[in-house]
């Protein structure tokens, strides 16, 4: 019984796949052939084929160095860590700050233009102050861009978290005021709970946000260990060899998926909800 | 615990709400409930009825007057554990199983596990509901629900239940069973409730007194006292007496209304 929607969903991602695949290969084709130059010439150089790409994996990318899967997977693993550290710290200081907000109304009123605003600002802009300043103070350079990563990580889950506080029917908060429920034991018991939904779908966006945010912030840091670094490097070398570029791409999506999913299987364990209620 | 001579379990006087936006919603109530009785309050939307409620179970504050609950401030009753609430929707906490909902307030009293268990056990098998306890609120239909959310208001033996309309949303059979069931429950808990509803029959029915409320601002109009004989049975509805009541409690809310009557206009020239 189980195992018929688990076929059909791997059947319909392969198809996905495959159709993915050929719309690119497609494309190609087409463009090239006709020498079609809009919106931009097709080549190989612009749109390798896709099994250039898989193969550029098992290519050396310094003569008889390591196949670039090796170091691929080695930078992956460096952003890894900052993105979980900035994850993890986004998370903390996005839910604090929900919290605080829901329960002081002129904080509400005086710091949400900032938190807002807080967005709006380049990250490339902030990127080198945060390790320049952080680096004054003896801290590592990766430490420093997991902060990145809490940066873009905590907006989401401060929004959602504080929609979710606030969720809960007004009969739901009197009947805990009927109990003579302090407001800490209304929080912990009723509205934290009742936000949980809230907050995992703030997580599943800042689960792919702190990956971004990690990429990004090793730019401007000079950060060589990470797929930031990878993709900077591969950049200057792009025209001799873009499928390293590429492949460097599709690791970075696979990072982000990797975290989508731990968020999406921590909130099938943790929260029970009505089916129709689950998205 | 209190040295005064035996009180009312809810003494309400000269309570009067007038809202920040400035309607009127009460005028000027006096009620005084006994301990053990069953008070409906009754009246057009608008009436103010679930407003007294809240005033009586401190979750708002009157704008003039007072009430005491088993001869202490509103305040200390809610805060010595003195209020069940089940309200009309039975607002069960989705991420809780059946009988982590009924044993919420016993948390939140300090009782241990084992104690909580044994009672949350013995409230399931008063409601009807033993074998649900590892259910899902969403699992269980409307009435099974509402039964839950009326085992968590007894779990801790509250003195006073307050109940806002508690069966409005269920369809007929459901409500009358659950109506028998309450007066079960209520005979056997010995505690005194205050019940909120729409319905007539079902007012006359539960209760020992049944307070009519007029609306705009909200008053008492009559209290009409409900001399049916305890057990009441599925055989009550049928009873001449019943109806006779049903009718009496119709023509006070007529009244209340505006709808005639001397009692109608001179409330009307008051104001």
């Amino acid at each position: 019984m189980a195992l018929r929607p688990a076929l059909t969903r791997v059947l319909v991602f392969v198809l996905v796949v495959g159709a993915l695949v050929a719309a690119w290969e497609g494309y190609k084709a087409l463009w090239q052939a006709t020498g079609w130059g809009w919106p931009f010439l097709v080549n190989d150089t612009t749109m390798p084929h896709l099994y250039d790409v898989v193969r550029a994996f098992w290519q050396p990318t310094t003569t008889g160095g390591p196949p670039l899967i090796r170091s691929l997977l080695s930078a992956a693993l460096f952003t890894m860590k900052e993105a979980i550290a900035g994850f993890v710290l986004g998370a903390v200081i996005g839910f604090v700050l929900a919290v605080a907000l829901a329960h002081v109304r002129f904080l509400e009123r005086g710091l949400m233009p900032f938190v807002v605003g807080s967005q709006t600002v380049p990250i490339l802009a902030i990127a080198p102050m945060v390790v320049i300043g952080l680096g004054s103070k003896g801290i590592e350079g990766w430490q420093s861009v997991a902060v990145i990563a809490a940066y873009l990580t905590f907006f989401p889950v401060t929004v959602n978290t504080l929609r979710g506080l606030k969720s809960p029917d007004p009969r739901a908060v009197e009947l805990m005021e009927s109990y003579a429920a302090s407001t800490w034991s209304i929080l912990w018991r009723l509205r934290v709970p009742a936000s949980l939904p809230f907050i995992f779908t703030a997580l599943k966006i800042s689960a792919t946000a702190s990956v971004i945010g990690a990429i990004i912030g090793e730019t401007p840091a000079s950060i060589q260990d990470g797929l930031g670094g990878a993709i900077v490097n591969f950049n200057q070398y792009y025209s001799l060899q873009p499928t390293f570029l590429w492949a460097t791409n599709i690791v970075c999506a696979m990072l982000g998926l990797v975290f989508f999913g731990c968020v999406v299987l921590a909130e099938h364990l943790v929260v029970r909800r009505p089916p129709e209620q689950l998205v | 615990m209190n040295s005064s001579p035996p009180s009312s379990a809810v003494s309400i006087q000269g309570v009067s709400k007038t809202f920040r936006s400035g309607t009127t919603a009460l005028a000027d109530i006096d009620l005084d409930i006994q301990p053990g009785e069953f008070v409906s309050l009754i009246g057009p939307s608008g009436c103010g009825k679930s407003t007294l409620l809240r005033i009586v179970g401190d979750l708002i504050q009157p704008s003039a007057g007072s009430v005491q609950v088993n001869g202490k401030s509103a305040e200390r009753a809610r805060l010595d554990h003195d209020y069940g609430i089940v309200f009309q929707d039975a607002v069960l906490y989705d991420w809780r199983t059946v009988g982590r909902n009924v044993s919420l307030p016993l948390e939140m009293l300090g009782w241990s596990r084992d104690r909580r268990k044994a009672r949350v056990q013995e409230m399931l098998e008063l409601v009807e509901l033993v074998g649900f306890e590892s259910s899902r609120p969403w699992q269980l239909s409307g009435g099974m629900q509402q039964r839950v959310s009326i085992a968590r208001a007894l779990s801790f033996d509250p003195s006073l239940l307050l109940m806002d309309e508690p069966f409005g949303a269920l369809d007929e059979m459901t409500r009358e069973r659950l109506n028998l069931e309450l007066l079960r429950i209520w005979e056997a808990a010995g505690s005194t409730v205050l019940f909120v509803t729409h319905s007539i029959p079902e007012a006359v029915f539960l209760s020992t007194r049944v307070v009519v409320m007029s609306a705009r601002p909200g008053r008492i109009a009559e209290i009409v006292p409900v001399d049916l004989s305890h057990p009441r049975t599925v055989a009550t509805r049928e009873d001449a007496r019943f109806f006779e009541l049903v009718t009496a409690v119709r023509e006070a809310l007529a009244v209340g209304h505006g709808d005639g009557g001397a009692r109608g206009t001179s409330a009307r020239e008051v104001y």
